[in-house]
């Protein structure tokens, strides 16, 4: 029995099928079981170590270690906040200190409604519009306190879902079909163009 | 005068709103790069790239074409594209894979052809949600143009292309990480020797890794030839470059301007570029190329941007990152701030990283918040002294990746430059800019 829904499940299969090795469709699969749960939940992380041939410890161990990865449930809406160089020079500590107020919870907290999810992110390179901010990793480009409470406002009267995904979901555009390339004919191309380069470097002498 | 009459290579669609559509690409001459190339064989293409001299957009500046010829004599497997944009204040690859996804994926084709791979995989970074969507999209739409998939516009070339996001991790912007990352593990830096991706990368098999930009640049050099690029620029430095202008300047954003031709104060002062620094302060120091480079002083405005220039002077043009601190700008702060960033990165495979960044941000921090002894400046530099021994540059290297070397790039540039400050926050208890 599959944890994930079954369109979830189809695109992971498809996923699994784009690489050489089933292991290295862990970072979008990830990403994938996040997009359904809203967080790694034990039941998708299994999921996700047995279509990678992993174990569950592997597959958490993995997780870990990259940020966008939550292994606790986190809010609707993840606010990060970039305090690196580039946003320190324009505010971004007192930005982030300001946002913690508006919102009423702490860096690295969430929200007791289970709205809002506050984080102090690094570089998000969008520098020239510092200090810089991502709801669920979209830009919202929102620089000061007056335009940050009208954003919450927003956020809270769901005026901005066009913009800004549910939590989870990092991508929505779908790959279109699985490799097109056969293997016997990448095999047939490869022995054609050495053994063509190789005439060719041969005639030139 | 800042000199502003180089093509734009890589850049010449942001002015459209809609550069990132197959329509609008098409409509701007793309994909005919791409024509042309499969009509040449794979090493005159290489031999183009070649001449153009064109150094890598990424951070360590080594020649593409080179990097391709050392795989010459063993196929290549896998192309892999280091999207993973992540050092501090560099934007420049946000704004390629956002704005024009299509001269990047031609670029890859291109590469790939000269290469003779049949899988490449662009890396993305996993924050880049809405550049994700364009590359993916941009992809989709190469495919059903025929540009991607079996037999490349009736060639007998043929490429699969996967999109591959990251999620969240700086280091896997090196590239032996970024492969660990592509082969769904922790992103931690593989040695080398032995672990070149050209010898043994993805899968233990040769791989080409390159930037972004890099490849963005490859359709313009199959058009107009390796020649016509590599007369722009100068010296080792050919080309345009993007350069990410942050910081304490009028106009921050992405600058495409002739390498060498522009120097430090053309970028920050131009009207067209940088406008000046904010309410006419005086430049206190510029952080040239990423937060892991050494820093410099007003002194040294006049420096052309190129990457032998920079370099003698002891720091590096890295990731076309250029930060302007002005004299209103905390120096101990600043420091500690990017201190703390590698802190918080650093993988934790080698003790002198995992550990001295750590320690460094700790006696940072109280330099900063109160606290700081006046020996904390020696015990700082012994610090960073020991992760890169002799404090020289290029740094010394302690750890398996460049990452612990660059720890003390700004902590040593601060004390260096500025003992002053340091001294002013010890009598102060704290920061007297608070």
């Amino acid at each position: 029995m599959s944890h994930f829904h079954p369109e979830i499940r189809q695109r992971a299969e498809e996923l699994v099928g784009l690489y050489p090795r089933a292991r290295s469709a862990m970072l979008p699969l990830l990403h994938l079981a996040q997009e359904q749960d809203g967080y790694l939940s034990p039941e998708g992380i299994d999921e996700v170590a047995a279509l990678t041939g992993t174990t569950s410890a592997d597959v958490r161990g993995t997780a870990a270690f990259y940020d966008m990865f939550h292994l606790e449930p986190v809010g609707k809406y993840v606010v990060g906040v970039c305090t690196n160089i580039a946003c320190l020079l324009a505010g971004g500590e007192e930005f982030l200190e300001y946002a913690s107020r508006k919102l009423g919870c702490a860096v690295g907290s969430t929200t007791s409604d289970g709205l809002f999810t506050l984080e102090e992110t690094e570089c998000l390179a969008d520098c020239d519009k510092a200090p810089c901010v991502q709801v669920n990793h979209r830009y919202v480009r929102t620089t000061t306190p007056a335009t940050f409470d009208a954003l919450v406002d927003d956020l809270r009267a769901s005026k901005l879902d066009a913009d800004v995904p549910s939590h989870g979901t990092l991508i929505r555009v779908r790959r279109s079909g699985g490799l097109r390339a056969p293997r016997q004919e990448i095999v047939d191309q490869r022995a054609r163009s050495s053994a063509a380069r190789a005439q060719r470097a041969e005639e030139a002498k | 005068m800042a000199v502003l009459d180089a093509p734009r290579i890589v850049s010449s669609r942001a002015q459209y709103a809609d550069s990132h559509t197959l329509a609008r690409y098409l409509a701007t001459g793309g994909y005919v790069a791409l024509r042309k190339a499969l009509t040449m064989f794979p090493e005159q293409v290489a031999a183009e790239v070649d001449a153009a001299s064109l150094l890598g957009r990424g951070g360590a500046g080594f020649p593409a074409g080179r990097k391709w010829s050392m795989l010459r004599k063993s196929p290549v497997s896998y192309l892999v594209v280091n999207g993973d944009e992540s050092e501090p204040a560099t934007f420049k690859d946000h704004f390629l894979v956002e704005r024009d996804p299509h001269q990047l994926i031609e670029g890859v084709i291109i590469a790939a052809y000269a290469l003779q791979v049949s899988q490449a995989f662009i890396y993305l970074r996993g924050e880049f949600a809405l550049g994700l969507e364009r590359v993916q999209q941009a992809v989709n739409d190469a495919y059903a143009e025929g540009a991607l998939g079996s037999r490349i516009f009736g060639s007998d070339f043929s490429l699969d292309l996967v999109v591959h996001p990251g999620a969240g991790a700086y280091i896997c912007g090196e590239e032996t990480a970024l492969i660990e990352g592509l082969e769904g593990k922790r992103g931690f830096p593989r040695i080398k020797p032995p672990f070149f991706p050209a010898v043994t990368g993805l899968y233990g098999e040769p791989t080409v890794v390159n930037n972004v930009e890099t490849m963005s640049n490859l359709p313009w050099i199959v058009n107009n030839g390796g020649a016509a690029f590599a007369a722009l620029g100068a010296g080792r430095s050919t080309g345009t470059r993007l350069f990410a202008l942050a910081g304490r300047v009028n106009n921050p954003g992405v600058y495409e301007i002739e390498m060498v031709k522009n120097t430090f104060r053309d970028l920050i002062y131009d009207p067209q570029l940088g406008g000046g620094v904010i309410g006419d302060r005086a430049v206190k120091a510029i952080i040239p190329g990423g937060v892991s480079a050494p820093w410099f002083g007003p002194e040294l405005l006049d420096l052309p941007l190129g990457q032998d220039e920079v370099g003698e002077k002891g720091s590096m043009l890295g990731s076309g990152s250029v930060v302007v601190l002005d004299d209103s700008s905390c120096v101990v702060r600043a420091a500690w701030r990017i201190t703390k960033f590698f802190s918080r990165e650093s993988c934790g495979q080698c003790t002198p990283c995992r550990e001295g960044s750590g320690w460094i941000e700790r006696a940072m921090y109280r330099l900063e918040h109160g606290g700081g002894r006046m020996e904390d400046m020696d015990l700082l530099l012994d610090l960073c002294d020991n992760i890169a021994p002799g404090l020289s540059w290029p740094p010394q290297q302690t750890t398996i990746c460049v990452l612990g070397s660059s720890i003390p790039s700004s902590v040593h540039s601060a004390i260096a430059m500025f003992p002053d400050d340091f001294k002013a926050h010890v009598l102060h208890g704290g920061c007297p800019h608070d």
